[in-house]
């Protein structure tokens, strides 16, 4: 497991994951390497398990009691269900954006200041600062909210608020960003906008994105896994997913049979 | 084939509408009913109890004669202390006789009948000013006694030439001689602020009782109350709602607060009396012992709706935190707390309300009790909150079961003391809500 982490510039290496919710037989046997700098999208239709697997990469799924892992997901070769592994340092590394922007009910500022805060990332108020303006110029909405940043966050368009959820992920420096169907609340112009940001994204992270939408994947990302009824049934690079796919199921899907 | 016009109701739709306005009118007849008993009550209470708010009192000149007051002439308070109140009735009688014969005014009254329409207590009144201050003694001082409480309820309306002339304690006599009195300036009747300040008094002395002792007494076991149910509460569901695993014994434990919140307040005053007063020994009629009795009282209804604000808290916030890599304290305690302290409050100030107002346990444990001592918030005695006391509901409780009518006026009057707290209180959880849930 940690060679070929090592060799192929492999970010996060996931073997032979089961989850199971309750009785419920979510994930089977799902293993994939998600590669460095790469966007990854997870497509598939609804319940076919795409975001319980992305939410096992960040080991939000401890949250729910009745969920249970099994199988190894190894970061940088770092088994991440380790016992000696804390979850919360585990999500400062493995940033996540949700399905419906979140904000805190608090400020601009607050919102982005937070992860930084908790993890004590600066050492005073002009550092802090700094690391705002940057992480909010990464989510490209620094020129939108710079002169308003102590208003609420919850006052926001539904797209600016997505962006500075995206902000809030990157401030505290991570090195994995999950997304969990980031624009499926979104209008077509703000989800544009989120698509050329993930793209910029790639640069300094790896990504792993969950999306509805085929042509979203075909957009933003490199590699796609197809995900059916908890299985992994192909995962390859985009292109190939998208004109040649080698599964039948695949192609039923993409061609809208199935889904 | 022709459609059937909009125009036209047809019978369908007659039917659904005329439920709908049956459904409305007994939803206004519903509200209309509650209102009114609402303001029957309301008018009954004020109507009634307006009257403890207002006092009589005779306002005389008095020369304290040293040859009755001082025998020795030491103006040695500890001597002068052998004079009883029962000595200086008879100069406030005096000094009432003379002031009537200064003002002109003829009665057939005798001197004693004269004497009794001071109130009892105004004797002990002057007896603590002049053993304070003994240099009084052979001056002429002006003093504003409290009248007999039969004279305060001639001039309230509640005792009439009528009534008088049944009533033992008092005659038609001297109710004219009141009368006139009032019309020499001599008599009158104003606002009572002390009514909220003074102690109990006893069965005799209605004029002089107040609500000081039990107000003091509330105040402690709220304090007791909100020290102690507020943090154990909010801790209790922090706990359960956000940590605890959801498995058979926080269902248990779930399922038996709810069932507290519904356990008749008596049986926690059968508690607190085994507990509190006989196993851990703590003082009877302490307002400790009440606020501890409280607190259990009042814990599941703060518990139940720390909860309910919990709950109510969007999941995505907590994700939110958990996903920056927040531990879970810190996404309650950042995120979830601040959301959810409005509802917070606002239970726990209803359950506070509640207290406020609780009669029976307070009555096991001994608060019913005759206190004209306000007691301490720490003494080295009785320790903290562990003076005797009573409180605003059992001093209701208490003056409703005294045979004097005066009594039942000071108890509508407690009402009105009791309501106006809860009515602030209320009002504080309203504004308190509003406050908070408007910073977004």
């Amino acid at each position: 497991m940690k060679d070929t982490s090592m060799t192929k510039n492999i970010k996060i290496s996931a073997n032979n994951i089961d989850v199971y919710y309750g009785e419920k037989h979510a994930i089977k046997d799902v293993s994939v390497q998600i590669e460095d700098k790469t966007v990854t999208a997870f497509i598939g239709p609804s319940g076919c398990g795409k975001s319980t697997f992305l939410r096992c990469i960040n080991r939000m799924n401890d949250t729910i009691d009745i969920a249970r892992v099994t199988g190894h997901i190894a970061i940088d070769g770092e088994d991440i269900y380790d016992p000696r592994v804390d979850p919360v340092q585990l999500r400062a590394k493995v940033g996540m954006v949700f399905q419906k922007p979140n904000p805190f009910p608090k400020s601009i500022y607050d919102n982005v200041a937070y992860g930084p805060k908790i993890h004590g990332l600066s050492r005073n108020k002009a550092e802090l600062d700094e690391i705002v303006e940057k992480s909010l110029r990464r989510g490209a909405l620094w020129e939108e909210v710079k002169d308003r940043l102590h208003e609420p966050g919850t006052g926001l368009s539904g797209g600016q608020q997505q962006r500075l959820c995206i902000a809030r992920a990157v401030a505290t420096e991570p090195e994995v960003l999950l997304m969990d169907e980031p624009c499926s609340a979104l209008d077509p112009i703000a989800t544009a906008q989120v698509e050329e940001l993930i793209d910029e994204l790639r640069q300094s992270f790896s990504v792993v994105i969950v999306t509805h939408s085929m042509q979203q994947a075909a957009r933003v990302s490199q590699k796609t896994a197809f995900f059916h009824l908890g299985n992994m049934v192909e995962y390859d690079e985009t292109d190939k997913i998208f004109t040649n796919p080698e599964d039948p199921r695949t192609e039923s899907y993409i061609s809208g049979r199935i889904g | 084939m022709t459609s059937k016009s909009l125009l036209t109701e047809d019978k369908r739709t007659k039917a659904r509408n005329a439920a709908e306005r049956r459904f409305k009118s007994y939803g206004v007849a519903a509200i209309a009913v509650a209102m009114m008993a609402l303001a029957i009550l309301l008018t009954s209470v004020i109507v009634k109890g307006i009257g403890a708010f207002s006092q009589t009192y005779v306002t005389i000149d008095i020369t304290l004669p040293a040859d009755r007051l001082d025998k020795d002439g030491n103006r040695d308070p500890a001597e002068m202390a052998g004079v009883t109140t029962i000595g200086y009735a008879s100069v406030l009688r005096d000094g009432l006789i003379d002031t009537l014969a200064a003002a002109g005014i003829e009665t057939e009254v005798s001197d004693r009948d004269i004497g009794d329409m001071i109130s009892k207590e105004a004797s002990a009144t002057v007896r603590n000013r002049v053993l304070a201050n003994p240099d009084l003694i052979g001056e002429t001082v002006n003093f504003n006694l409290l009248a007999d409480g039969r004279i305060d309820g001639f001039f309230k309306g509640r005792v009439t030439m009528e009534t008088a002339s049944r009533d033992q304690n008092v005659s038609p006599e001297q109710l004219v001689l009141a009368e006139q009195m009032a019309e020499a300036g001599i008599i009158e009747t104003r606002i009572n602020w002390a009514f909220l300040s003074l102690p109990d008094a006893s069965d005799q002395r209605p004029e002089a009782a107040g609500l000081g002792v039990a107000i003091l007494g509330s105040l402690y076991m709220m304090i007791v109350v909100l020290v102690l149910a507020l943090p154990i509460a909010v801790a209790a569901s922090i706990y359960l709602e956000e940590f605890a695993p959801k498995n058979r014994w926080t269902d248990i434990i779930e399922v038996n607060i709810a069932n507290l919140a519904a356990v008749p307040s008596i049986v926690y005053g059968i508690l607190g009396l085994a507990i509190f007063i006989n196993f851990m020994e703590f003082n009877q009629s302490s307002p400790l012992v009440g606020g501890l009795v409280l607190t259990l009282m009042t814990l599941p209804t703060i518990i139940i709706s720390t909860r309910a604000a919990l709950k109510s808290v969007p999941p995505s916030i907590r994700d939110a935190a958990l996903g920056v890599g927040a531990s879970k304290m810190q996404s309650v305690f950042h995120h979830v707390l601040p959301l959810a302290a409005p509802g917070i409050l606002t239970g726990t100030i209803i359950g506070l309300a509640q207290a406020l107002g609780e009669t029976a346990p307070l009555l096991l444990i001994g608060m019913v009790a005759f206190v004209r001592d306000y007691p301490q918030a720490f003494s080295d005695s009785a320790g903290l909150f562990g003076d005797p006391s009573t409180a605003l509901p059992v001093q209701i409780y208490n003056w409703t079961q005294r045979s004097d009518p005066a009594f039942v006026e000071r108890a509508q009057g407690a009402i009105i003391v009791l309501l106006v707290f809860l009515l602030i209180m209320n009002a504080a959880a309203i504004i308190l809500r509003r406050k908070f849930e408007r910073r977004w």
